[in-house]
């Protein structure tokens, strides 16, 4: 087996590119609904840069970033998020995920816009966490 | 079933059955693939009002009132949150069940 070795210039390149991976997929996420992208793709995004952290600088450094026992629980976090959603839309007499009734007093257009962001908020966080988490799993104490 | 590598007593290799079937279904592909509307053509079978058997087609309704109902420009979006929100779920749901099972196969117990 090959032990982990960090490599200084790596390290530092990595720690410079890495926010700005992080801030393009808050981009993604939050800009779905005008350009090309959504949950999945700003997901995906964001576990990019967390994982990009976690091979340069070890899984030692990289929990500090993001905890490895966080995973699974905000992979479900999401899902509660997008199930919470729906239900409220339930709760407050519409059919359920049907945007239009959640309670937050606009017109049905806006609150169909909202509820798509909380969605898509939603679908983010379990993305991301889900492959940082499956990451971990593959990767399991080999690493220093 | 035959390994593929083993010649079957007395008959054609398993192998070269496979490749002649699959050559067929390639050559198969092939030709329907010309017979494929264009991208945007709006005479298509899965772009029209009404399908051949009279019931109401959902594309149509897509591109005229997304906007409207969601007042979200992006109308892949808004069919993927919106419209098809059911579906997306599911694939969340499915994306987690992944990570889970990663969890309990991969991850070892700490005593």
């Amino acid at each position: 087996m090959r032990r982990f070795r960090r490599n200084i210039i790596i390290l530092m390149v990595s720690k410079m590119v890495a926010p700005y991976i992080m801030l393009f997929a808050f981009y993604v996420i939050f800009h779905g609904h005008l350009s090309p992208g959504g949950g999945f793709q700003g997901g995906t995004l964001l576990s990019a840069a967390i994982l990009l952290m976690r091979l340069t600088a070890g899984i030692k450094l990289g929990e500090r970033q993001f905890k490895r026992i966080l995973g699974t629980p905000l992979g479900s976090l999401g899902v509660l998020i997008y199930f919470g959603v729906g239900f409220l839309a339930l709760l407050w007499g519409g059919e359920f995920l049907n945007y239009a009734y959640l309670p937050f007093g606009l017109t049905p257009e806006k609150l169909r816009y909202l509820g798509i962001l909380l969605v898509e908020i939603g679908v983010g966080i379990a993305v991301a966490a889900i492959l940082v988490s499956i990451y971990d799993d593959l990767l399991e104490h080999n690493n220093e | 079933m035959w390994p593929l590598s083993i010649k079957r007593p007395g008959g054609v290799p398993i192998k070269v059955i496979i490749a002649f079937f699959l050559l067929i279904f390639c050559g198969l592909l092939i030709y329907v693939s010309a017979t494929l509307p264009l991208r945007g053509d709006s005479l298509a079978p899965m772009h029209r009002d009404q399908s051949a058997v009279g019931s109401p087609g959902a594309s149509a309704y897509y591109i005229r009132n997304a906007f409207r109902d969601t007042a979200t420009p992006n109308m892949v979006t808004a069919i993927l949150a919106d419209y098809r929100g059911y579906d997306t779920l599911g694939e969340e749901t499915v994306i987690l069940t992944a990570g889970l099972i990663c969890y309990l196969l991969l991850r070892k117990k700490e005593r």
